[in-house]
């Protein structure tokens, strides 16, 4: 199969409002017989639903969690971007698209990063529509702060909650919706497979988390909104059940998988405290508007008491570095500049690494009043949990596996490789290249759910009007049951020694090591031994407690464990494949003379898209679509 | 730090359920409470036996899963916060912690320590909501919304929805964090449209739903994780008392 990314032709800034205009439409008498699933319920998936919803089309909606409100979009702090330009500071949709493009290392698709940064003011409206809080000025007007790898203030938040808000705001129109019965809501239930009929997707096979029992839902089409994996590294800020299991049905039924190496490791995470630690929590980047990064200039300083270490003696190394963006560099550019640091012996914590997020010069300026009016909560939450108060000493904060860029390879329609198989929100890969931008996350999630796909799937569903509901008593359906069934039952036989957490961590601490910030060819091929070793072990040895027919958390547990064993040996492959640094991938044998990433723009500014081998996983078949950038010229990333 | 830990634990819903007792040796005070959890579950696991199933996914405080009833208070001694942002420093080496699910009729028992929270999402489903479809909406600055009432409306939006309100409350009733979904909406001008119908629609719900009635004692606002105030149960009073001499004009017509 060739990769079609089906751009549009014509003039970039024009290809989105063509493409709506001609766009087949589906009638509102034949919406009512089409069926949709749409499995997760965050931003994407949540804003998705609903909008589908008010179009008239049938949906079902899945979410592991309790309710649909739950989706790990929540916890999103900083903020959304869009180019309003309220500050009257030179925002346009342009910048947006620039900015992005530029952010993501030049390894994402134009037209669709245009697109995004197109709809972007219109989610600000929407949501301003639904009632959702944004922080506001004395006129009553929006308010915005400035994020990393910007030079405009275009960021929209609701105090440290931003992404609570949005998806509260899904949340309400995805409730609506479900009082008017357009769409029927699944919590507690866990996608275990897409079904695919004809070649097409029609429909999944869940797991209810509480009786156990497997079920076959069907439809015309399928919408992934599963978020990312940034779960596979054990330790991350994801949330405990962020997983990615549908995704990865869905790559082992067909869908390719691009950029999996492609994850963003984030600057400012609260640092690993001990062994027991279960996951990381993020220090919003809007903290790094105001806080200045720092390390002792001296390593013999590293355990000094911070407020006895003179201003001379110290280095503020993202401002001595980057000079023009100072501490708000791209997330990548930070969180390897935190890790050089620390390689030379200057992490600032006797175990393990950290360095410094200083607010004292930003008290000084301001006064701690206006620092508590930016930062409470997050200042509450740091306190909290490491027992330090971050208005008197600095915070200690180390760089941690945040977002996953990578992920299921999509069109411009948001089709994956299999037809009626869509992804949407941090599932796809398809906006941020080899890097995302802060507070574009949120921006991307919306944009997807509101006003991308509800638009594209039409160009699918309008061949589909024909097409008579589709039964899950078809043998295709039976035969995905049978296949899901055969699978937990022998996971649950085993009843070896080891639990699922161990294999996790073990994974994690491989992943870590060699897929992490910094990777090597040599550090990769051993990872993939590892990982190949580690899998088998676990389908040999893994103990999982309980029985299949109740609610059974390690169950749960050690299913999504067993496809991050898969995922985790691609994602070294890709990796591997990549001979360049870019982004959030940093090959350490590819970096220019002052030790920067050295990207290769004649040899890799493709997508790696990777077809699934049944025969052998560790054998995937890699496809090219070659990325082309008519608007943008390709220049090496600069924050100097 | 070695503690001695007395857990519900129960099969299912139809199951009549027990404390049992474990007890736990090697405990940091920095882990947080569901990683001190986690750590039960690994002994368990190692013992062959069944861990203890509860409700966790952020571990950050914002997605309102988590859900200990920790001796007598849900999410614990600590205000202002959520179980999983509870850390073990804030118990003493050889106390004895009772760990219970929320207690509601509510909020049925799933297995151990996971209630069935759906009642929560009926109410917001009955009008905790702005009706306006995607697309066509006006520049979100075309209406200034005065920056302390916008600070008062998120003061009510924060609300996570985790229960606590509910098992804290002698009634185990849901008013708090009913009020505070309807108070975010009717202070806005956005909401204005449809308050009247939100207020009934949703008191109507929140009663057919089980959750008892509020007699203000306000240990609702007291346990609640985001500090929301009981004054949102005072402004529902007024707009519920305003909608039924609506409702009731609008039927007499």
């Amino acid at each position: 199969m060739s990769l079609d990314s089906k751009v549009p032709k014509g003039e970039l800034a024009n290809k989105w409002t063509d493409y709506k205009s001609k766009v087949p439409l589906v009638a509102p008498n034949n919406k009512r017989r089409i069926d949709v699933i749409v499995v997760g319920s965050g931003l994407a998936g949540g804003a998705a639903a609903a909008t589908m919803g008010e179009l008239g089309y049938n949906v079902k909606c899945f979410c592991f969690q309790d309710s649909p409100r739950r989706a790990h979009s929540i916890a999103a702090q900083g903020g959304i971007n869009a180019a309003k330009n309220y500050q009257n500071d030179g925002d346009s949709v342009y910048r947006l698209f620039y900015d992005t493009i530029k952010g993501g290392d030049y390894r994402s698709r134009e037209s669709n990063v245009h697109r995004l940064a197109e709809v972007s003011a219109n989610i600000i409206d929407q949501c301003v529509a639904q009632g959702v809080p944004f922080a506001r000025d004395y006129g009553g007007l929006l308010a915005n702060r400035s994020f990393g790898g910007v030079q405009v203030s275009r960021t929209f938040y609701a105090r440290g909650q931003t992404g609570q808000q949005l998806l509260l705001g899904a949340y309400s129109a995805l409730s609506r919706q479900i009082h008017k019965k357009t769409v029927t809501m699944y919590n507690r239930h866990e996608m275990l497979d897409v079904v695919i009929v004809d070649g097409k997707a029609r429909g999944i096979i869940t797991r209810n988390l509480i009786t156990g029992e497997i079920e076959s839902h069907a439809a015309h089409a399928v919408v992934l909104a599963t978020g990312g994996y940034g779960n596979v590294f054990f330790l991350s800020t994801n949330a405990m059940g962020s997983n990615v299991t549908a995704a990865w049905k869905a790559h082992r039924r067909g869908a390719y998988f691009a950029n999996p190496c492609f994850t963003q490791i984030h600057p400012t995470c609260i640092p690993v405290s001990g062994e027991y630690q279960s996951k990381l929590t993020l220090m919003s980047e809007s903290l790094r508007n105001d806080g200045r990064v720092w390390v002792p200039k001296r390593k013999e300083d590293r355990l000094k008491n911070p407020l006895e270490i003179k201003e001379e003696d110290r280095d503020y190394y993202l401002e001595r570095i980057y000079p023009a963006f100072g501490n708000l560099v791209p997330r990548d550019v930070a969180s390897r500049a935190a890790k050089y640091m620390t390689d030379q012996g200057k992490s600032v914590i006797e175990h393990g690494n950290a360095v410094y997020l200083d607010f004292a010069s930003a008290i000084e300026r301001l006064g701690e009043d206006t620092v508590r009016e930016r930062y409470s909560n997050l200042f509450d939450m740091y306190e909290r949990i490491t027992d330090e108060n971050p208005y008197k000493v600095p915070m200690k904060i180390f760089p941690a596996v945040h977002y996953t860029m990578g992920g299921l390879w999509v069109d411009y329609e948001l089709n994956t490789s299999v037809p009626g198989l869509f992804a949407v929100g941090e599932a796809n890969f398809s906006d941020h290249g080899a890097n995302r931008l802060g507070a574009s996350a949120l921006m991307q999630g919306l944009a997807d759910g509101y006003f991308v796909l509800p638009v594209t799937i039409g160009s699918f569903l309008s061949k589909e009007i024909r097409t008579p509901k589709i039964s899950n008593d078809l043998p295709e359906f039976k035969q995905a049951e049978k296949a899901v069934k055969e699978r937990l039952n022998k996971l649950i036989s085993i009843q070896g020694n080891r639990s699922v957490d161990s294999f996790h961590m073990e994974l994690g601490k491989i992943m870590w090591d060699n897929c992490g910030m910094a990777r090597n060819e040599k550090g990769l091929k051993s990872a993939i031994t590892k990982i190949q070793k580690l899998r088998e072990e676990f389908w040999k040895d893994v103990y999982i407690p309980g029985k299949l027919n109740e609610l059974n958390p390690e169950l749960e547990k050690a299913g999504r464990v067993a496809d991050f064993l898969e995922l985790g040996e691609l994602m070294c492959q890709d990796a591997l494949d990549r001979n360049e640094s870019c982004g959030g991938h940093f090959r350490e044998e590819y970096r220019t003379p002052e030790g920067e990433a050295a990207r290769d723009d004649e040899n890799y500014t493709y997508v790696a898209a990777w077809e699934y081998n049944t025969n052998n996983v560790s054998a995937p078949k890699l496809h090219k679509e070659n990325l082309v950038f008519d608007n943008v010229e390709l220049k090496t990333r600069s924050y100097k | 730090m070695k503690l001695t830990l007395k857990v519900w634990r129960q099969r299912n819903s139809q199951d009549k359920g027990k404390m049992e007792t474990y007890q736990l040796n090697e405990v940091s005070p920095d882990m947080s409470f569901l990683e001190m959890m986690d750590v039960l579950n690994a002994q368990l696991i190692g013992e062959k036996k069944e861990p203890v199933a509860f409700d966790h996914d952020c571990r950050e405080g914002i997605c309102g899963m988590c859900s200990m009833y920790i001796n007598g208070q849900p999410h614990g001694p600590v205000q202002g916060i959520t179980t999983c942002q509870l850390h073990m420093r804030s118990f003493k080496d050889g106390d004895t912690i009772y760990i219970e699910p929320w207690r509601a009729q509510a909020f049925p028992v799933i297995k151990d320590l996971v209630v069935d929270r759906s009642a929560f999402d009926t109410i917001i489903q009955s009008g905790g909501y702005i009706s306006v479809s995607t697309g066509n909406a006006v520049d979100g600055n075309s209406l200034p919304i005065e920056k302390g009432l916008a600070n008062e409306v998120m003061d009510a939006a924060v609300c996570i929805g985790c229960g606590a309100c509910v098992a804290a409350c002698k009634n185990s009733s849901a008013m708090l964090f009913l009020s505070a979904k309807a108070a975010h909406l009717n202070m806005l001008p956005q909401g204005q449209v449809e308050s009247n119908r939100r207020v009934l629609n949703m008191m109507d719900a929140h009663d057919d739903a089980g959750f008892g009635s509020c007699t203000n004692t306000g240990a609702c606002s007291a346990e609640c994780p985001k500090g929301i105030s009981l004054s949102y149960i005072a402004r529902f009073n007024r707009d519920y008392m305003k909608a039924s001499i609506a409702s009731e004009e609008t039927t007499d017509s």
